[in-house]
């Protein structure tokens, strides 16, 4: 076992302090750590965006990072979109055009959508699909997830409301 | 809370200055990380087990691109794919270079994923590599000792080994401004349109000079070879003829003479060779049409 770490990291406007391994990664930390389990872990290679968080605002893979190296950072998950009660407007599309099937994917889509809407918010199908491109789904075929987009850039404000 | 096993413990320091770099590199079992996400799937298989870990992307200069009409490109080593495929100077003088950061893996990826990075974990297939090679890049290697400068056709000697010596680490890569008039592209097949590693890449970079033809233009591989590939043979081709379907299709000829693949689970070798002539076509043709608006 080696040394921890101390870290404070913002989560969804929360602000956590833990002590850590080194070797413990992001999602894991999200996860088992904070009990935030809406990230979810798949392939762990970087390939499937299942872990997709934003980091700083950007979306990247929390399986590929240490939580050691987000000490100092903000991270946002999917937990710090919409409640039961209110969905995010990005989730309601996905409920409206039945863009989940078996939601494993839905989290890491979520939040790589977030950003790019909010950068581009009436974006061709095509553009769609680009941005999704690093998000892997075994159900859908892509194409319900690419209309709940469409939906949802018509509901969205153009200023993020996150 | 334990993490994943199979991930064994490590020590992580997070360096501010190139002299605690130094020092930590003299201990065994020293990994340098800059993005992280070549070295922890590395660590996640089992092929690396660094002792200590340090980070090296905060160092000062380490994430900035800066462009000067004389000196040309300098990108710090830790500069992010993202970075570099949207940054106006590197579109504008070396769309090779962002053409080739633009098709690494994911969007996600590519945020945290660094230039320097895919450089030096000399993956064969890594796309940044052609571009450098064609764009005739140097990599600024920071010794204990000192500093040097390796041309990149020199800096990749085999798959994951590189110029770098143990007390080594690669800084910046420096980019020569573009020739007046010249155009780059990059073009890579992967077994889909995006996310997936190089079956075939190639970067050309062409510009009118005082050859037989007019025209110059420098041509390399990636993925079908030990190391990106610079072709000679191709870019001979090109300096004595014309410029036009007939020297393009025999320059292109030359490039797949010159590819050496091996058979994986990505891609037959004979299939790789045949698609090099493709895209060593269509590249010459696409700098070539690039190269005509300016005629």
């Amino acid at each position: 076992m080696s040394d921890l770490y101390e870290v404070s990291v913002t989560v969804n406007g929360t602000v956590y302090q833990r002590s850590v391994e080194p070797r413990l990664l992001l999602s894991d930390f999200l996860r088992h750590e904070l009990g935030l389990t809406g990230t979810h872990v798949g392939c762990e290679h970087g390939v499937c965006g299942a872990c997709t968080v934003l980091f700083d605002g950007e979306p990247v893979r929390s399986c590929l990072m240490f939580a050691v190296q987000a000490n100092g950072h903000q991270v946002s998950t999917v937990e710090g979109l919409g409640t039961m009660e209110e969905l995010h407007p990005l989730q309601q599309a996905f409920w409206e055009a039945h863009a989940v099937q078996c939601g494993f994917c839905t989290p890491g889509v979520l939040m790589t959508l977030l950003p790019f809407l909010e950068e581009n918010p009436t974006p061709s199908e095509e553009e769609i699909r680009e941005a999704i491109s690093g998000n892997l789904c075994r159900c859908t075929g892509y194409q319900h997830i690419v209309d709940a987009v469409l939906l949802a850039a018509e509901k969205m404000p153009s200023q993020g409301d996150c | 809370m334990l993490a994943r096993p199979g991930l064994p413990g490590f020590e992580y320091v997070k360096a501010s200055t190139p002299a605690e770099v130094h020092q930590l590199m003299q201990q065994e079992g020293v990994r340098l990380m800059m993005g992280g996400t070549d070295l922890l799937v590395q660590m996640r298989e089992g092929t690396i087990r660094p002792r200590v870990v340090v980070d090296v992307k905060h160092l000062p200069g380490m994430r900035e691109v800066e462009f000067d009409e004389g000196q040309g490109l300098t990108i710090g080593a830790a500069v992010t794919m993202n970075q570099l495929a949207q940054h106006p100077a590197v579109q504008t003088s070396c769309p090779a270079l962002a053409q080739a950061a633009h098709s690494v893996a994911s969007y996600q990826v590519r945020n945290r994923a660094t230039l320097g990075g895919n450089l030096c974990n000399a993956s064969p297939c890594a796309d940044t590599g052609p571009a450098m090679v064609a764009l005739d890049a140097a990599m600024v290697l920071r010794g204990s000792k000192g500093q040097r400068e390796v041309p990149a056709e020199r800096f990749f000697l085999g798959p994951g080994r590189t110029a770098l010596q143990p007390d080594e680490f690669l800084t910046a890569i420096r980019i020569p401004p573009p020739p007046a008039g010249a155009a780059s592209c990059y073009l890579k097949l992967g077994r889909s349109r995006s996310g997936d590693l190089a079956l075939v890449g190639v970067a050309v970079v062409g510009f009118p000079d005082g050859t037989e033809s007019g025209y110059r233009f420098r041509v390399a591989l990636g993925s079908v070879a030990p190391v990106p590939l610079r072709v000679p043979a191709a870019e001979k081709v090109l300096a004595y003829d014309p410029p036009g379907e007939e020297s393009f299709a025999a320059a292109a000829g030359k490039a797949m003479d010159a590819a050496a693949p091996i058979s994986d689970v990505r891609a037959g070798a004979a299939y790789q060779r045949m698609m090099v002539r493709v895209l060593t076509l269509r590249a010459l043709r696409q700098v070539w049409s690039t190269l005509g608006e300016g005629r």
